[in-house]
């Protein structure tokens, strides 16, 4: 019975449009399947246009000795070992194709005087790998993606949001969703859904992430039964821009110090000595955010509390050419020439490498038809992602989730949609009108407080429990939140649902974190600074059973001989 | 702390009024961080479209003092201080709600426009010189300023005859790829409506990205335009050979 609202019936439904939505939508549809994409925002705004720095392909442009056994072991080295092997063995060895395809769709990156694709050094990565166009090389893969998705007739749902996975039989059966514009709702009925909805950075309010990154795929495959899993692994990249106040966290690009970026503390010191002598700057994230983070601590910071970096001994007309986003950027929002003086930077909570967990070929979840891709979907990662590997993890896993998803759509039939989870749908998107709570930015707020200061860089169990007993009661006072207005393009009545999944996301996080008692990679526990072999053999998954969220932990599959023999090497 | 007054358009489509609203103004802050306090404090229906919140996604755009702005990269402390900031939605769009407009019309253009075709026999091997040339116009983030002032489409309202000048600036950045070998030369003249564009460069002046979307998309354009279409001798030879593959 769907007779109350609008229904549109798809093979597969894919809900985000950055980069892994979009290119799972293209393999579905080369397919045969018919698609659907949903996204909360326009067209071509999703976060991935913020990615700068470029997509991790061992092409050997560059260096010729590189190749994906060198990119595999880097990924796994940078990951500390908790990846999903066989995702970092297929992420580098389909990376390069994937590039190539992009390009044979119109993208254009920098070349070398060879006329081939040039690729630029990054941290973690042994060779130059990076694929790149100057500093802004997420919008060229979007906007790529965005025309050959509509040219090959993809079906565009814009400023229409997903609020619940509709199941039946511990099956998926479609999803329920409303429309910004008028407050309409809208069934989809589908045989396969992906999950392709990104991150979880606007629970910290110090983030590189777009404002709509709140976890809301993570969220509905959560709630629809899917497992959780590594959810304490969340990446403050190092360098976000800390001045004037209105800017801070934005994205300063790693290209900075891929490009020769000196990083020096108030004294002048080139702090990444102590830190990392071998690898300095482009040594990996975690440990840059943490040199950074330590060097402010312990009182050599700059005046607005971070550290310098530094580009401006390159030439100007190289640092405009190289980093042109860049130098605008601190032009225009610090009134800072980097071609003349450093920035001030410091860390920025940037990216989850946990997530859904998923088969490394399929991208299924745990449960049967929903898919997830990309920044929602955990493995590839492991504790730490690499620079660059993100662009290329959209474009592996998004192929192949859309291709199995398509798989699994032609062995379907459509599921009956249950009125009742409908209405119950229906009813709890409406209840913040009738509420007499607070407002709900006032409840985000004081989320991403607990999130900043009690689950940031270095945890501690005494954090973390507060934090979790926090939780608790923001998710009462969330669920009690009141909006104003009408059901036109209202925003409060919009982050009432993405704080459900902010909190769902949040509690996974902390509840994860608090269980690893070690540190490794993003991971950073003060009270077990040191790595623990034996949790170096887990996963921590996160799973709802009767109605309360529950961790376990699973052991990681060991590592056939030939890929152990890979990482052996040097 | 110091307050500013924020007089921001409030209605839809059948009407609505200016509504002031004070807020404290911080270092460095820009109109978007003042909507987004309205939103977080005083009208949490206020609506207003963001995302990426650091002049990447061109969802922003609003008339800021009258002035075709993305309202992320939009600082108040270049603004003057005593006299209230107006905030208008674009006036080219249908209204919606707020400062929130229609801007579907773009994504139905869009469609139109065939997409890059490699040339047959492409190697792949392109010159920096090349991508220097195209990065130009890809660095378009569809905030549709351009569009919004582009007076063929403000004043006159000609969408279904004008695509406008971001389409310009995409058709400029598939003609001149290096590889590409579609001939886009009739549809910009009958559907497009290249021909309407007289030049008054207002579309440069407010592009966020700095593209030089006349001089260096829209004139060579016409001038493909002309060269295929109004060249005496390439009419022979068309009459004589059928329609030409691309020239680069």
């Amino acid at each position: 019975m769907t007779a109350n609202y609008e229904v549109r019936e798809h093979d597969v439904l894919i809900i985000g449009a950055g980069g892994a939505g979009l290119r799972a939508a293209i393999e579905a549809l080369a397919q045969g399947a018919s698609v659907g994409v949903v996204c909360k925002s326009l067209l071509g705004k999703a976060h991935t246009v913020m990615a700068e720095g470029g997509i991790a392909a061992a092409m050997a442009n560059v260096d010729p000795a590189d190749n994906w056994k060198v990119h595999f072991r880097d990924t796994m080295r940078g990951g500390k070992f908790l990846n999903n092997w066989r995702m970092a063995q297929l992420h580098a060895q389909e990376a390069p194709e994937r590039v190539r395809e992009l390009e044979q769709w119109g993208a254009l990156f920098d070349r070398t005087e060879k006329g081939e694709i040039l690729q630029r050094a990054f941290g973690g990565h042994t060779f130059k790998r990076l694929c790149h166009v100057g500093d802004r090389t997420g919008l060229e893969l979007i906007r790529t993606l965005q025309d050959r998705g509509v040219q090959q007739g993809v079906d565009c749902y814009m400023e229409c949001t997903i609020t619940r996975l509709l199941m039946e039989n511990g099956r998926v059966a479609g999803a329920f969703a409303y429309w910004r514009e008028n407050g309409r709702f809208i069934v989809f009925k589908a045989k396969a859904v992906v999950i392709a909805t990104g991150g979880i950075g606007k629970a910290w309010p110090i983030t590189s992430n777009s404002w709509e990154y709140t976890g809301d795929g993570m969220a509905l495959a959560y709630e629809a039964g899917a497992e959780l899993m590594d959810m304490e692994f969340v990446q403050f990249h190092p360098t976000g821009m800390v001045w004037p106040p209105g800017v801070q966290g934005i994205l300063v690009t790693e290209a900075v110090r891929g490009e020769g970026g000196i990083l020096r503390n108030k004294l002048g010191e080139r702090f990444m000595e102590k830190y990392d002598p071998k690898r300095m700057e482009l040594s990996t994230r975690d440990v840059v955010a943490r040199a950074i983070y330590t060097e402010v601590r312990e009182g050599r910071g700059t005046e607005h509390g971070g550290a310098y970096l530094d580009i401006s001994h390159k030439p100007a007309e190289y640092v405009k050419k190289k980093l042109p986003s860049m130098y605008h950027q601190f032009k225009e929002l610090a009134d800072v020439d980097i071609t003349k003086e450093p920035m001030e930077v410091g860390p920025t909570c940037h990216y989850m490498m946990g997530g859904i967990r998923v088969e490394a070929e399929t991208g299924q979840s745990s449960m049967p038809g929903i898919f997830a891709a990309g920044e929602a979907a955990a493995g590839l990662h492991g504790a730490n992602r690499l620079g660059g590997n993100s662009l290329s993890d959209l474009l592996v896993f998004g192929r192949r989730a859309g291709m199995a998803a398509a798989a699994h759509a032609k062995q379907t039939a459509y599921a009956s949609l249950e009125n009742a989870q409908m209405q119950d749908a229906e009813r709890e998107l409406l209840a913040p009108f009738s509420n007499k709570g607070e407002s709900p930015y006032a409840v985000h707020r004081d989320l991403q407080t607990v999130m900043q200061s009690l689950v940031g860089i270095y945890r501690n169990a005494e954090d973390l429990g507060h934090a979790l007993s926090e939780l608790q009661m923001l998710k009462a006072r969330a669920a009690a939140a009141s909006v104003e207005g009408s059901r036109m393009f209202n925003p409060g009545w919009h982050l009432t649902d993405e704080l459900k999944s902010m909190l769902i996301i949040s509690e996974a996080v902390t509840k994860s974190a608090m269980a690893r008692t070690e540190s490794r990679g993003a991971h950073s526990r003060i009270d077990n600074p040191d790595l623990d072999a034996s949790w170096g053999k887990k996963h921590n998954i996160i799973v709802e059973e009767g109605g309360k969220m529950v961790r376990r932990e699973v052991p990681i599959p060991p590592l056939p001989d030939d890929l152990k023999e890979v990482l052996a090497q040097e | 702390m110091a307050e500013i007054v924020l007089r921001v358009f409030r209605g839809d489509a059948s009407g609505g009024a200016m509504v002031d609203y004070k807020v404290p103004v911080a270092p460095g802050m820009v109109v978007l961080d003042a909507l987004y306090y309205i939103q977080g404090h005083l009208a949490p229906d206020l609506a207003v479209r963001w995302n990426c919140k650091a002049g990447k996604c061109g969802s922003c755009s609003a008339e800021v003092n009258g002035r075709p702005r993305l309202t992320c990269k939009t600082r108040m402390d270049e603004l003057p201080k005593d006299e209230p900031i107006v905030v208008m939605p674009m006036k080219s769009f249908p209204k919606i709600k707020d400062l929130v407009t229609d801007v579907s019309w773009n994504y139905r253009v869009n469609k139109k426009i065939p997409p890059f075709q490699p040339r047959r026999g492409a190697d792949w091997k392109i010159s920096q010189l090349d991508v220097d040339r195209v990065q130009e116009f890809r660095k378009c983030i569809e905030c549709f300023l351009c569009q919004n002032v582009c007076h063929v489409l403000r004043d006159h309202d000609k969408k279904e005859q004008f695509a406008g000048p971001r389409f310009f600036v995409r058709v400029a950045g598939l003609e001149m790829h290096p590889l590409d070998g579609a001939n886009r030369a009739r549809l910009l003249k009958d559907e497009l409506g290249l021909g309407l564009c007289n030049i008054t460069k207002c579309c440069t002046e407010v592009c966020p990205e700095e593209i030089h979307i006349t001089d260096n998309a829209i004139i060579p354009l016409k001038e493909r335009v002309v060269d295929e279409f109004y060249d005496p001798l390439t009419m022979l030879f068309r009459k004589m050979r059928g329609p030409s593959e691309k020239r680069n």
